[in-house]
């Protein structure tokens, strides 16, 4: 084990931080105030780095381990920010059914990524998604708006889909 | 009152009462996993449910205070169905659990091994399917945590986060991937934990332990060129009769000088004659601060938990922290200079162990700052009142029987003063004997007891007119409750003098390496008081004195080797420094 940050590097501005510190003094002492200044600082952000943790953390004098612990519960928060292109593959029952999984975890070890994680050059991120209404395509995924349906998941496909997308 | 009915018995009990105290009162012993009481009331585990009569229903009754709305309902403690889901409530936990006890570490201490028996587990295996696998993180000098025992009760996670105000672990991810560990998933030694080990004393399985040591220990002793010493602290013999069958609270320090002997340590000291050493360079500091308008209060330094919180939460107060090494490093500093050059022993072949009541103190020698003169460390093993019985246990020796025997002298007697050292206020009171004296004339008749600050309340304030100067000081323990003096003397407005703290609640006696007590022993016994009361007995019955000033060996230690209390040699070998500490908070 050792400390999970993400791969991309932060690049917070001092105008987000500022933003941040006005919202924290704003919301600090109200109850429940910790699950909006997360989702404010969300929405600051895009993701939820340690950088900002540990900010949140100083400011509201709350462990960081707590925060950290209400962010990896609630599937709202993400530690990683999203790729320029972001892949989702269908994991509705039609896809699953049809290979969805084995096609997600190749991709997955194609880019060496977890689910919701980022390349370091943040060219891809990946998740699983729920039914997107192309159940007659499946298997599907998309990576941004672009569809792709009846995947075959051989390696030649995945590789030739994943490089038409570039920085 | 309410009248409530618990298995058709008629109990009439305050509001707001639990049913399993209520229970408890009419000598029904409800089992429980994860309550641990005042610190971890959560309900979770379901173990102690009770069913309410008539509806069927099943409740927590950890967490269930008994209302108005509940006049003459009935409770059944252990009815077919309250019996049936604590076995499968157990069942499902041992699906996820590595069942190795056979060569698991808290086995035979477990309190989630004794409830699987009392509560008739007769299938380990009954519910098969999916298993977490975690490493096991081993990276802090002091513990390790192996999370495939977890069984996520988060009695760790309240004592850390509760009681010590640190913090440091929590519960992670969610449903069946929970998991308790650090933020980020990162190491426990890149985090700002304090090694206090409270965790460990309230883990019910062996998902935390601290750092095993016995096995070089046990290489020392076989070792022919090595000479192979022993010290231990004032706590230990407090508690290492509980693991031999003594109640709590019975002192056993002849019975453990003798089965360190019986070990085959060359020579058996006593931590005793470091903390009357420890009182003699404290009292003296603080005397010196307060004449020469230094930094104040002076905040004690013995416990490295507390010294480690204080490096990582309150850096600014370092100047207030004493610069006295602890006791257990004094007697090891001593040893490996002073006893050494008096045995005509190379002090490179000797072999310093302690048998500590705390799991910090294995961190403790490992730092930078606490060697002596020359390139060897203060001290080489540390392990914890635990281990040692599990020594004596390995050995065979047969602790209850052992005729008594002394500490071997130099180094092996030590006041009254110095044995409260092992309870919290204990610290104070020895410093304000030996305080007091030098203010007062250095009078024989001076006071000897400074009741104010006895006792196991988590913060105690007193004020004493010495010689007609004020003397304020104050004593807390656990970290939680230090936390709050560290803020008023960071917020300037303290006028204290001289504060002790403790980093585990009660001090050493109930130190994260004391003899395991069973979760229902310790939800209605205090601990605490239980053991300070041993110590307390054996300050009333020392025959050399009850001040450290009136030691005969810590007087000819000064005479033959170092001069005065606060010279220059003292500060060389028993004084230290603190820096800020980089652990993530």
């Amino acid at each position: 084990m050792a400390l999970k940050t993400s791969a991309v590097p932060f690049k917070g501005t001092a105008a987000q931080e500022k933003k941040l510190l006005e919202t924290i003094s704003a919301l600090k002492g109200e109850d429940g105030s910790l699950m909006r200044i997360l989702q404010e600082a969300q929405g600051l952000y895009g993701y939820l780095p340690i950088e900002v943790q540990r900010i949140i953390s100083e400011e509201l004098d709350i462990p960081l381990e707590k925060i950290y612990g209400v962010v990896t519960f609630y599937s709202q928060f993400s530690l990683n920010p999203k790729g320029k292109y972001k892949i989702a593959v269908c994991m509705g029952t039609a896809c699953y059914v049809k290979g969805a999984g084995d096609i997600l975890d190749k991709i997955k070890s194609k880019l060496g990524l977890n689910t919701g994680g980022v390349t370091s050059d943040g060219l891809f991120s990946i998740e699983d998604c729920r039914c997107i209404g192309a159940c007659g395509l499946a298997p599907v995924m998309m990576i941004n708006d672009d569809v792709y349906g009846k995947l075959e998941g051989t390696d030649k496909e995945i590789d030739d889909i994943l490089a038409k997308y570039s920085l | 009152m309410v009248n409530i009915k618990i298995n058709g018995m008629e109990c009439a009990v305050a509001e707001g009462t639990t049913v399993l105290e209520a229970a408890r009162a009419k000598g029904i012993r409800i089992p429980t996993l994860c309550w641990l009481k005042g610190t971890n009331e959560i309900g979770a585990c379901r173990i102690c449910v009770v069913e309410s009569k008539g509806t069927g229903k099943l409740l927590a009754s950890c967490v269930y205070p008994v209302s108005k709305a509940d006049e003459g309902r009935e409770f059944l403690t252990h009815s077919p169905n309250v019996l049936e889901s604590r076995k499968t409530t157990l069942e499902l936990l041992l699906s996820d659990h590595d069942k190795k006890c056979l060569s698991c570490d808290r086995s035979g201490k477990c309190d989630f091994q004794d409830l699987c028996r009392s509560l008739g587990v007769d299938d380990d295996e009954r519910f098969e399917g999916a298993r977490n696998q975690y490493e096991i993180d081993d990276s802090a000098l002091h513990m390790y945590r192996d999370n495939n025992k977890c069984i996520n009760c988060r009695r760790c996670v309240a004592e850390c986060g509760v009681t010590q105000g640190v913090g440091v672990i929590g519960a992670n991810d969610r449903g069946f991937r929970t998991n308790i560990g650090c933020a980020f998933d990162m190491d426990l030694a890149e985090s700002a934990c304090v090694s206090c080990g409270q965790c460990i004393n309230v883990c019910p399985t062996g998902a935390l332990s601290e750092k095993d040591n016995t096995k070089e220990v046990w290489a020392a002793l076989g070792d022919p060129e090595k000479v192979v010493v022993v010290q231990t602290a004032p706590a230990v013999r407090a508690s290492i009769g509980e693991a031999f069958g003594f109640p709590m609270g019975t002192p056993v320090q002849g019975k453990l000088a003798a089965a360190l002997r019986q070990l085959g340590f060359k020579a058996v000291f006593d931590t005793n004659f470091g903390a009357d050493l420890t009182v003699m360079e404290e009292a003296t500091e603080l005397l010196q601060r307060v004449q020469n308008k230094g930094v104040l209060p002076m905040i004690t330094s013995c416990s490295p938990g507390w010294v480690r919180y204080c490096e990582a939460y309150y850096p600014e107060l370092i100047p207030n922290l004493s610069s006295c090494k602890s006791p257990q490093q004094m007697t090891g500093a001593t040893i490996k200079t002073y006893w050494a050059k008096k045995m005509n022993v190379e002090p490179s072949k000797i072999v310093s162990v302690s048998v500590m009541p705390c799991v910090a103190k294995k961190f403790e020698i490992s730092r930078l700052d606490q060697k002596g003169q020359g390139e060897y460390p203060d001290m080489d093993i540390s392990i914890t009142t635990r281990e040692l019985a599990k020594m004596l246990d390995k050995a065979g020796i047969r602790f209850a029987e052992l005729e008594e025997c002394v500490f071997d002298s130099p180094i092996g007697s030590g006041t009254g003063a110095a044995v409260i050292f092992g309870a919290t206020g204990g610290v104070m009171e020895a410093a304000l004997r030996t305080a007091v004296w030098k203010l007062t004339g250095e009078s024989k008749d001076s006071p000897v007891e400074f009741k104010e600050v006895r006792g196991t309340k988590g913060i105690k304030y007193a004020e004493y007119d010495v010689g007609g100067t004020k003397v304020k000081v104050a004593v807390a323990s656990g970290l939680a409750n230090a936390k709050k003096i560290c803020d008023e003397i960071k917020k300037g407005e303290s006028d204290l003098h001289f504060v002790e703290v403790m980093a585990c609640p009660g001090g050493c006696v109930n130190g994260g390496g004391q003899i395991f007590v069973p979760s229902d022993t310790r939800n209605f016994t205090d601990i605490k008081a239980e053991r300070a009361k041993a110590l307390y007995t054996l300050d009333e019955g020392n025959k050399v004195s009850r001040k450290s000033h009136e030691s005969p060996e810590i007087k000819q230690l000064y005479d033959e080797f170092l001069g005065e209390p606060g010279s220059h040699k003292a500060h060389e070998i028993l004084h230290t420094s603190y820096r800020k500490s980089r652990g993530i908070k």
